[in-house]
């Protein structure tokens, strides 16, 4: 890290873990359990809210100067409103399939309380190298969760990683199949999302007591 | 009807947060207590019932491929949609704003129960969630979009709700002290979810009836002289009816 100060790059590593977007700050969860059916879609979702949070937090750290207090949340709604049409244009036209499935989360990364949280939170009142930063560090905390999640939902859920078939055929029966292990299509349903993240959340507390709540 | 089953099924079945995962931020963070909770769907529901009716006009008649045709000729060439995310964000922050502007005005009670929140509802994605889905769906009229807007409130309120008084029994719990908190609350939420996916057979119409069909086959066999009399008692759709009468008149 010669190219970053010790406190810079605190900015990147620390939401990697112990100041997680998802598991310890509580914010965007609502597109982290909704798309992770796939490792594709997480990992596409990953990138995207990673491009819309790093420019988003350089725009409104150069801007934080200029924008009135009453009407900050408009204005942060417009700059994410217009990086969020910028990569749905780009999904449709290269990866039409998939923006389909991903559907209206596209969308719903406008009001993916990451990226207002941080906004508010940081970039307000930070400068634009910092919050670029601390934008990227965020978005990767969030994008290791989506892809440790959408591992294990498709590897137990449908056998495959990024559509292919690692762990056999099921239906030759080659491969963990033949010895009688079967798919669990639960996983690919949404309740299980939730109950995946929650056991994440359980692995990483018990691993650090110091970010176990009372309540 | 179709108003009827678009309600339960926006309840129920697409459940926000249970079945699309809409509003999760707030839904964890404001649960804690049954009455703040109580208030935040109840401001959700309302805003949702503004929202959603409006931008399905916006859809219709101004971002819809052809939707500008009402101008002239020549503007019905003209595709909008890719504007659809910034113009329903616009007009959900104006709405709250507005809907705060107003509540304050005129029932300082109820600004003072719903108004807090109503500041954290314009970056709520359960709001911006139902005029996607509103659009996605493409929902056929403004009265369904209306009840479409609060089907989805309610359903969230129920959530909320009932997440909120969960948490507050947890609490006299021994919960492992690595899962409490936030990470009991998201396997309950999990649980919680598994059992509204049970829900998801209430509009399934279809099987029912040929169930009931069986039925009526059936008596009609065991005792041929009552059978317009008991197809009647047995069969709770009266068409089915009709249909092994004219069976048993043959």
């Amino acid at each position: 890290m010669g190219l970053l100060s010790k406190k810079d790059a605190n900015l990147i590593l620390d939401p990697l873990a112990d100041n997680n977007p998802i598991t310890i700050q509580v914010l965007g969860i609502c597109s982290a359990l909704a798309i992770t059916a796939e490792l594709e879609a997480s990992i596409v979702m990953a990138i995207s809210v990673l491009f819309v949070l790093g420019v988003g937090n350089v725009v409104i750290s150069l801007m934080r100067n200029i924008i009135p207090s009453k009407i900050r949340i408009i204005v942060q709604l417009i700059v994410v409103a217009t990086l969020v049409i910028i990569v749905d244009l780009v999904l449709k036209a290269f990866a039409y399939e998939l923006s389909k499935t991903l559907s209206v989360f596209v969308g719903l990364i406008i009001t993916n309380c990451i990226i207002m949280g941080r906004f508010e939170a940081f970039a307000l009142a930070n400068k634009p190298w910092r919050s670029f930063l601390d934008g990227i560090g965020n978005s990767l905390g969030y994008g290791v969760i989506l892809i440790i999640v959408g591992f294990f939902r498709e590897l137990l859920g449908s056998g495959t990683l990024l559509g292919f078939p690692v762990l056999g055929d099921p239906i030759t029966k080659t491969g963990l199949y033949a010895f009688g292990y079967e798919n669990n299509g639960f996983m690919l349903l949404s309740p299980m999302a939730l109950i995946v993240v929650g056991i994440i959340i359980w692995v990483q507390r018990s691993r650090n007591k110091a970010l176990v709540e009372d309540h | 009807m179709e108003h009827l089953e678009l309600f339960f099924k926006s309840i129920f079945i697409d459940n926000m947060v249970f079945a699309t995962f809409l509003g999760m931020c707030s839904y964890l963070a404001v649960s804690k207590k049954v009455s703040t909770a109580v208030g935040l769907g109840a401001a959700v529901i309302f805003v949702l019932a503004i929202t959603v009716p409006l931008n399905w006009l916006l859809d219709q008649y101004i971002l819809q491929e052809g939707a500008l045709s009402w101008l002239g000729e020549e503007y019905a060439s003209y595709d909008l949609s890719f504007l659809s995310f910034i113009m329903f964000i616009a007009t959900i922050a104006t709405m709250v704003q507005l809907v705060e502007i107003i509540v304050e005005k005129f029932s300082p009670s109820l600004y003072n129960s719903l108004g807090i929140f109503l500041p954290l509802i314009a970056v709520n994605c359960a709001i911006l969630g139902g005029s996607l889905f509103m659009q996605s769906r493409e929902i056929a009229s403004l009265g369904l979009a209306l009840n479409y807007g609060v089907g989805s409130g309610i359903g969230w309120f129920l959530a909320i709700l009932a997440i909120a008084a969960i948490r507050e029994k947890i609490r006299y719990s021994n919960v492992p002290p690595a899962l409490r908190g936030l990470g009991i609350t998201f396997i309950i939420t999990g649980l919680m979810a598994i059992g509204f996916m049970s829900f998801g057979g209430m509009l399934t119409g279809g099987e029912e009836e040929t169930k009931t069909e069986e039925k009526t086959v059936s008596v009609e066999k065991s005792s041929k002289e009552n059978v317009t009399l008991s197809a009647v008692e047995t069969s709770e759709n009266n068409e089915l009816a009709n249909k092994t009468t004219i069976n048993a008149n043959e």
